[in-house]
Order: structure tokens, then sequence, then C-alpha cells
């Protein structure tokens, strides 16, 4: 097995100094959290987009079956295309069902964190069914351990349920932006439905009737929803706490609030006429006002309709038409690798928890507290194993009295800059970074050290290769401390 | 009269393959065609022709 894939793999006897800790967020604790049935969380505790526990030890892998689309979405357009880019919709290379099975085994066979294969488009995911559906047929035959995954807009959904019950695809997604037409009528431009496009409102009632009933349908039917929503400043954001009361009630397991991208360059309608995108205090703001809802989904990157490795780094490039073996030297799935690290987590998660048992005790004498804002770099595994330099993504995590929670993350786009480690180009991660107090960094350069020093964002590399948790708890201990002895 | 379709304008998403009523659009090479034989607007098929109405990108399935 390639060391290099196993993230968290012991390196250092540094982890045992971890300490006191609290334990993780959402789906995350001890199996099964109290408030999810057994057979839920079998589901999603190996799913990095359902758990976000498992978001730090699995893989997933998105193929390029769905091109075509039965809506135009304001914020779409699937003919941009940057290897870069990582947004819903792009696609490099699209893929016949048989193309996809071949890229999929030979993505298995070299990423054994792989658990979940998604059709994601970059159309809708239901729209081309017979292709769709082929496509999965093949992988499952083939791959039977590997999780089925789909995501769509919804307008098709029930009529698949017995579709999606016969493949076993446990886990689908609708992207539901609003309840009411009057909002959706100004996010979508057209439907096309029963051989017609619709537009204005009664396209917005006919998306949001099938979403609704597919919804139902999909819940009743026992698969696993979860619900995107696009926050769209000034059109749906102060709409979207309705829209999380509307699917907890039809039977969603997970919202997930994820922010509008709008970019002239990308050709979007909302991107030409200037409608922005969320900045990342308002898309937290949404977010807390939603908690206690249907559960929230904050680790969520908006991945590529190509994507494939861990959320948050993306090795689709690696796994281009033109790297793949060919057919005569491809070879057969492999299962063994995949179960070897299945068990090698396993482990690796009871190591976490008990790492990281006792920790929200130790915020809970801070109550008073203000709450911090922690970024931290990672390449998964749950530790602070990145060097500052090296973060396409920081994930951030609060602190308060009550104890530490993932809460999102924010980009680092470095590759978009060209270069690094010069002050100048700082200041996009500065900006990115609004609101943070401390970043975690395996390590960290001097310039960008001092760079982001004299934002007031301080860099420290004392926790590195240190489980995430107990970190934060330990900063935020220090930091209230602190505080409190100077004031 | 038959529909066509301006390649360079084109996602190449596929939606009109399967909605075409009349099997008339296929691959060739790296683009889609539509074989003017086999088209007939969607007459006696639809009010309106389908490859236009789901065609994500406006006046690109247009009259040949």
């Amino acid at each position: 097995m390639n060391q290099q894939v196993i993230p968290f793999q012991a390196r250092s006897g540094k982890a045992g100094k971890a300490g006191k800790g609290c334990s993780g967020c959402g789906p995350s604790e001890d199996p099964p959290p109290s408030d999810m049935p057994r057979a839920v969380w079998d589901k999603i505790q190996d799913h990095p987009c359902y758990s976000e526990e498992a978001h730090h030890y699995f893989a997933r892998i998105h193929v390029a079956v769905a091109p075509a689309c039965n809506i135009q979405c304001n914020y779409c357009n699937r003919k941009y295309d940057c290897a870069n880019e990582s947004r819903p919709g792009v696609v490099s290379e699209r893929l016949t069902p048989e193309e996809a099975l071949h890229k999929v085994i030979a993505v298995a066979n070299a990423v054994p964190q792989l658990s979940v294969v998604g059709i994601a488009g970059p159309g809708d995911g239901l729209y081309d069914f017979r292709r769709i559906f082929a496509t999965f047929r093949l992988i499952a035959q083939a791959l039977p351990d590997l999780k089925l995954c789909l995501s769509t807009n919804g307008l098709t959904v029930s009529d698949h349920i017995d579709d999606i019950l016969d493949l076993n695809i446990d886990h689908v997604t609708i992207t539901i932006n609003a309840l009411d037409a009057e909002i959706a009528e100004r996010l979508y431009a057209w439907v096309f439905f029963c051989t017609r496009r619709w537009t204005g409102r009664e396209a917005a009632r006919i998306l949001l009737d099938r979403q609704m009933e597919g919804l139902e349908r999909l819940t009743e039917a026992g698969v696993l929803v979860k619900v995107n929503s696009v926050l769209v400043p000034s059109i749906n954001d102060r709409h979207l706490p309705e829209v999380n009361a509307a699917v907890k009630r039809r039977g969603a397991f997970l919202h997930n609030v994820m922010p509008l991208i709008s970019n002239p360059a990308h050709g979007t309608r909302f991107g030409l006429t200037g409608q922005r995108g969320p900045t990342p205090m308002e898309l937290k703001a949404v977010q807390d006002t939603l908690a206690g809802g249907a559960r929230l989904m904050r680790h969520c990157r908006q991945c590529r309709a190509d994507a494939v490795g861990l959320l948050g780094e993306d090795r689709g490039q690696e796994f281009t038409r033109e790297h793949l073996p060919s057919a005569a030297d491809a070879l057969p799935p492999d299962p063994v690798a995949r179960a070897a690290y299945r068990v090698l987590v396993e482990e690796e998660r009871q190591i976490r928890r008990k790492a990281s048992a006792g920790a929200d005790q130790a915020c809970h004498s801070l109550t008073a507290a203000t709450p911090l804002l922690v970024a931290v770099c990672t390449k998964g595994g749950g530790r602070i194993n990145q060097h500052f330099g090296h973060a396409r993504e920081f994930q951030v995590f609060e602190a308060d009295g009550q104890g530490v929670r993932f809460i999102g993350h924010r980009r680092a786009d470095h590759y978009c800059q060209g270069g690094w480690g010069k002050d100048e180009n700082l200041d996009p991660i500065i900006t990115a970074l609004a609101g943070i107090a401390v970043v975690l960094a395996a390590k960290v350069g001097e310039g960008p050290r001092a760079a982001l020093a004299r934002a007031g964002i301080r860099v420290l590399e004392t926790h590195a290769l240190e489980y995430i948790e107990p970190s934060v708890a330990a900063v935020f201990a220090a930091e209230r401390n602190t505080f409190r002895v100077s004031a | 009269m038959a529909y066509k379709i301006i390649a360079s304008q084109c996602t190449v998403c596929g939606a009109y393959e399967f909605e075409c009523p009349n099997k008339a659009i296929a691959m060739k090479g790296e683009i889609y065609i539509i074989k003017a034989d086999k088209c007939t607007q969607c007459e006696g098929f639809f009010d309106i022709p389908q490859c236009a109405a789901v065609c994500p990108v406006d006046g690109t399935c247009v009259p040949a």
C-alpha cells in the first residue's frame, strides 16, 4: 500500500500528547450519536459528505457521465471549465458508462480511502437516467463495497424511485434553494418539463412541487437525502430557515447551505449581472440561524462533477483519460487495500476519540469567554499535518464554553495567484481568514507568519501533527486565560 | 425543413440526443450533428423543436 495516501499513519509519538480534548462535531461522536438510529449511522459513517468525521478519512470519486440538464440555474454555466476551479457543474472530461467504470477501477486500486462513487453532473444526475443507471449498474457489479451516491435538482426524482432502490443508491442529494416560487423564479431561468420549456413563476412552481414530492418519496422509501441550498445574498438568505424547517419536516437527513460562487468570468447569469456571493462570515451567520433545524453539513467543498480524493483535495488531474491505463493494461478491481485501510481507520478513530475525550470539559471552565475561531492546515486524519504554504484550504473550528466544533472551511486558492511566500500574495489569504484569530499549521515560513501577524492573525506550529480538536481546545484555554491575566 | 447545431456554441451536453423524437441527432467525431433528412422540426410530435427547447445556450439549435 502506498504510504503517501494514508495521511494519518503513525509518524511520530506526538499524537499521544494531544492530551485532553473534546469530541468532534455533527455526526462524529462515538457511534452512533444519540439522535441517530444505528442503521443510519452504519450508512453514513464512511461517507465523507454525510459524516464530518468520515471526511477526514474517506475519499469520493464523481464520475462525469451526466452532462445534460433539464433546468437552467442562474448560477450555473457548464461551458466554463478550468482544471483548477472547484465548483459544481464544472468538468474537464465527459465519460461513457464503460469509461466511467474503467476510471473508477483505476482510482479504487490507487486510492484505498475511496468509499463513495457519486454522479453529480456536470448536468443533472437523473436527467439522462438510462446512462446514469447503466453506469451505477456496472460499478455496483465490479466494486460492490463502494457506496453509490447521486445528486440532482429533483425535477424527475419521483419518476425514478424504483431504480434508486433497486440499485441500492443510499444517498441522494437534492438542491432546493427556495420554497416560494416568487423567490425561486429569481434563481432559475427555465425548466424543461413535459416536452416544453417553462420560464418565470410557472417554471419555479413546477420545479418546487417536484422537488418536494421527490424528497418525500425518497425519505418514505428509506433513502438518506441531503438537501443542498445555494445561499444567494438578498434573494434567499432570509428564506433559508423556512427551507431548513420544510426539508427537515419531510425527512431530509442533512441540510447543506453553500455559498453562491459568482464571477463574471464564469459566464453565469449571476456572474454577469454582478450578483455577489456571501462572505464567509455571512455564510456562518445564516448557518448559525439554522442550528436546531435539520442537521447541518458544514464541511462541503462544492466539488467538481469529476472530483477525486478526500474532500478539499482534488486528485482528478491524476486520473484523466490520458493517465489511465489502456484497456489491455488495466488491472482488475482489488478490494484488499481498501479493506485493510478501513480496519486501520477503525483503529485510528478509536485512538482519536480516546485522545479527544475530556476537552469539552476543559472548555466548560471558560463559559464566559468570547468564542475563538481557529483555522487549521490539515491533509486529513484529523491532525494538524500540513505546511501553511501548501494549504489550499483551511478548516475552521470554533471554540467556546460548550466545546470545539467544526464550522466550515475557507479556501486559500493559492494556485490561482501565481506565486507564494511573498507578502503581496498573502492579501487574498488574509481576506479569506477574516474573523480568524489563530491558524494552526505543521509549519509556516517567516514571511507569511509576519504578514499574518501584522493582520492580527497568529500562526502557531506548536501543535504540529497533533489532533485538531484537543489542540484547538488548548489554544482556546491558553488564549482566554492569558486574556484574563493581562486584563 | 430541418434544424442545425451551431457547433462553436454547443456544450456537447447531449440532451437533444435523447429528447429528439426522430433520433436525428448523433455524435460525429467530437460534435453532435442533426441529420437533415430525419429532422421534422418535431412536427407531428411536439409544438416546438425539442432540441432548441432543452439547449442551455440560446441560438445554438436553429433552423438550417
